[in-house]
């Protein structure tokens, strides 16, 4: 009697301490949790802060005369006279008309085209071959600012410091406030980051050929990782004998995934380029080389959901006399599918953050022209992310963050579409 | 059924191998990336002619894929922050491949700490001393050789500020480090007579000597990334870097470039060689290549007109050092004329 009350005493004794350990335990996780979220919250955040006004840009508005006497002296309209013209000529006629002051001051007028991008000339020659009607005709144009006066803008430039240490000259900060207070510069949307490939000048530089870059290695990846991999896994899983070999390849598979990526860019540069004489920098071969990386991850995933269906399922399909061919295609992988495509798109997320495989296969490189089909040179989101952090222009910081960004809502695009497909398809028990 | 499938396949996989490629193909360097990138947009714009693609895959890297081979599956013309050496021009004869010689001119190393903090005046003896693995003894002459104990400046030279060494720099990948070992390291272990007597007796001790950086934590490792270099530089005050001159020219209001045997590291300077720290740039062109991919010819003149690798060109505005007048003219009659470069 004693020793039963006691133990009871004891328990309750204990209980505090027990309720107390789970508290310490409960506190722990939800610090866990915390720090997580932190940490995510000071990545996007420092992401939005240095990223989002790489999505603006500058622009200034000049009247530009389109000079009919240099496009085409002789009334031609003929567009191979118009390529030819000198818009050079037509952007410094304008340019000295609104700067009459310029004139023969040479190192003025080279502070003033300062002001302006690069590609001004290109633009304006590309105004007049869309819209012949215009030449002769004088136009207000929003030009884009030349990268250092939209970081200027931007106050990403220090002017306090001595002239000769910033990359603004007192003379150009003049005619920047002048033409501020005229109140003709303006802050845009930067649309055309979304329209254009690689440039070197950070004003003009786009996404778009490194964005159609990944889609289209992506595609192929999907299109060759998916099938294989779910054909491996459900023969592996509902066919294959259960022997010595089939477990070396399951073996192998499981120690596949967890091979460096690079290993697989060697492998594929091996094959691929060196062997069969695919093409260089082409989405094909990146997307072939990624399959490679994709399949164990599919595989595995796929063969996982497969075990997760309760064997009911099939025995109760054989039992009414279905062949093995339709209990899996009727009843197992219906049920396991949305097991199948949230391994297959996870395994895709992470071939979207691959670059160096790709390195290996030529797709960090330089490519303005945009990518049109898979056998088009390309680079991909990641390796655009790299060269320009790399770029010792200042404007190239910004559109680094604002890749970034991008390659994020692509990803949060895709795990989206893996959280609706596995509720569209999920069978619970 | 599978049998259509398999021959499609094969097919598919072959019908590359022998596909023509209108697009002028630039491997190596990203030393000389920057530069030829920009080239290669303006001469696209300008001729109407697809834009050469480029990648940056290393001098060394360059090399390896311009020597590999003749036919549109390999590079053109590969870019490199080095002259090319001995074995890889013999790799590329026995492949069959003729090379032109293009220097396209110098880069500037730099020594550069934060605005906020004293301007250093170095020796390149004091870039030995402060970053050397082994240096004498005392950091004297005839000094007995033992791993190096220098923990601030001041022990260096007197000269020099007392805080403590630190320098963020390119890792052993990089050709920058390269081209930093052997000017500023080996230019300073040159200055002690006992060490640069080592080179005639065992060239190889000499370069072990000469040439190794410490490992103890003074010199840092930071990528391939001068970019993040100089960001780290404009928050820790103390800290020095080395990368190249144009991003020292990009970032001006924030960071300074050390001096250097008393020669600061402006354009000047480093065109006309006063300032020690500069090494050329080239590219080579496969000269089998030259009329068979359309371009390259005209690549090649664009890069080596004035208006490009001149010194009021837009390469200088990136950075790039011009060459003086008669190097320059050397090099556009080789690029017009294709001069193989037939031994170093």
């Amino acid at each position: 009697m004693n020793r039963i009350l006691s133990k009871s005493q004891n328990i309750e004794n204990s209980t505090n301490k027990r309720h107390r350990k789970e508290k310490r335990f409960k506190s722990l996780c939800l610090g866990a949790v915390i720090v997580a979220i932190l940490f995510l919250i000071i990545l996007l955040s420092s992401l939005a802060y240095k990223g989002l006004s790489g999505f603006t840009k500058t622009t200034i508005q000049i009247p530009i005369y389109f000079n009919e006497e240099i496009i085409d002296p002789e009334n031609t309209r003929d567009i191979a006279v118009i390529n030819k013209a000198s818009f050079r000529k037509i952007f410094k006629q304008s340019l000295l008309q609104k700067f009459p002051e310029a004139k023969d001051n040479r190192k003025m007028y080279r502070n003033i085209s300062k002001i302006f991008s690069r590609g001004s000339t290109y633009l304006l020659k590309k105004m007049v071959l869309d819209d012949i009607s215009l030449i002769g005709k004088t136009i207000n144009v929003d030009l884009i600012s030349s990268s250092t006066i939209d970081q200027l803008r931007k106050n990403n430039i220090n002017i306090k410091v001595p002239e000769s240490d910033r990359p603004v000259s007192d003379a150009t900060l003049k005619i920047y406030d002048q033409l501020n207070t005229e109140g003709v510069i303006k802050k845009r949307l930067n649309f055309s980051f979304f329209k254009y490939g690689d440039s070197r000048n950070p004003e003009e530089a786009g996404i778009l050929g490194a964005l159609l870059g990944s889609m289209f290695t992506l595609i192929i990846t999907l299109l060759l990782s998916f099938p294989i991999g779910v054909l491996t896994a459900i023969y592996l899983e509902e066919f294959a004998p259960k022997n010595k070999f089939t477990y070396f390849i399951e073996i192998n598979i499981n120690n596949l995934a967890a091979v460096p990526s690079i290993v697989f860019g060697l492998l594929g540069l091996a094959i691929f380029l060196n062997f069969f004489g695919l093409p260089r920098s082409v989405p094909l071969t990146g997307g072939l080389v990624l399959t490679l990386m994709t399949l164990p991850t599919v595989i595995i995933s796929s063969r996982a959901s497969l075990k997760a269906v309760p064997p009911t399922i099939r025995e109760a399909a054989l039992g009414l006399g279905a062949s093995k061919l339709q209990a899996v295609f009727n009843h197992v992988v219906p049920s396991a599918a949305p097991g199948m495509f949230t391994g297959t798109i996870i395994g895709m997320a992470r071939a979207l953050g691959e670059t160096a495989p790709l390195l290996l296969m030529g797709m960090v490189a330089f490519i303005v022209e945009v990518p049109t089909s898979i056998f088009d040179p390309a680079t991909v989101l990641p390796a655009q992310i790299y060269l320009w952090a790399d770029s010792p222009e200042r404007g190239f910081v910004e559109k680094t963050s604002a890749a970034i960004i991008v390659l994020v809502l692509f990803l949060i695009i895709m795990n989206s579409l893996a959280i609706w497909l596995r509720r569209k398809f999920e069978v619970r028990w | 059924m599978k049998k259509l499938i398999i021959l499609c396949a094969i097919v598919f996989m072959f019908s590359f191998t022998s596909h023509a490629r209108n697009q002028i193909s630039v491997v190596g360097s990203s030393t000389v990336y920057p530069f030829s990138t920009v080239v290669a947009e303006n001469f696209g714009r300008d001729t109407g002619m697809k834009t050469p693609k480029i990648e940056s895959t290393g001098s060394g890297g360059g090399m390896k894929l311009f020597c590999a081979g003749l036919g549109v599956n390999h590079p053109d013309i590969t870019n490199s922050s080095r002259r090319i050496k001995k074995s890889e021009l013999e790799k590329c004869s026995k492949a069959g491949i003729e090379v032109v010689e293009i220097k396209v001119g110098y880069d500037g190393i730099v020594i550069a700490n934060s605005k906020k903090s004293e301007k250093f005046n170095l020796s390149k003896r004091d870039i030995f001393l402060a970053l050397a693995k082994d240096v004498p003894e005392g950091n004297a002459e005839g000094g007995k050789l033992i791993p190096n104990p220098n923990k601030t400046w001041k022990e260096v030279n007197s000269n020099l500020p007392d805080i403590k060494i630190e320098v963020l720099g390119p890792p052993p990948t990089s050709g920058t480090r390269d081209a930093f070992n052997e000017l500023a390291i080996e230019g300073g272990c040159k200055t002690f007579p006992n060490l640069k007597a080592i080179k005639k007796e065992d060239k190889k001790k000499y370069k072990a000597i000469c040439r190794a950086v410490r490992e103890d934590g003074v010199y840092i490792e930071a990528g391939e990334n001068d970019n993040l270099i100089v960001q780290k530089l404009a928050e820790n005050k103390n800290a020095l870097g080395v990368f190249g001159f144009s991003f020292l020219a990009e970032n001006e209001d924030k960071i300074q470039g050390s001096n250097i045997d008393g020669n600061e590291p402006t354009f000047e300077n480093i065109a006309s060689k006063a300032y020690p720290v500069s090494r050329p740039l080239y590219f080579y062109i496969k000269n089998a290549h030259v009329d068979v991919i359309p371009g390259i010819r005209e690549f090649v003149e664009a890069y080596t007109s004035d208006d490009a690798f001149g010194p009021d060109g837009y390469l200088s505005e990136r950075g790039l050092i011009p060459m003086p007048d008669e190097e320059r003219e050397f090099f556009r009659k080789s690029g017009q004329e294709m001069i193989i470069l037939d031994k170093l």
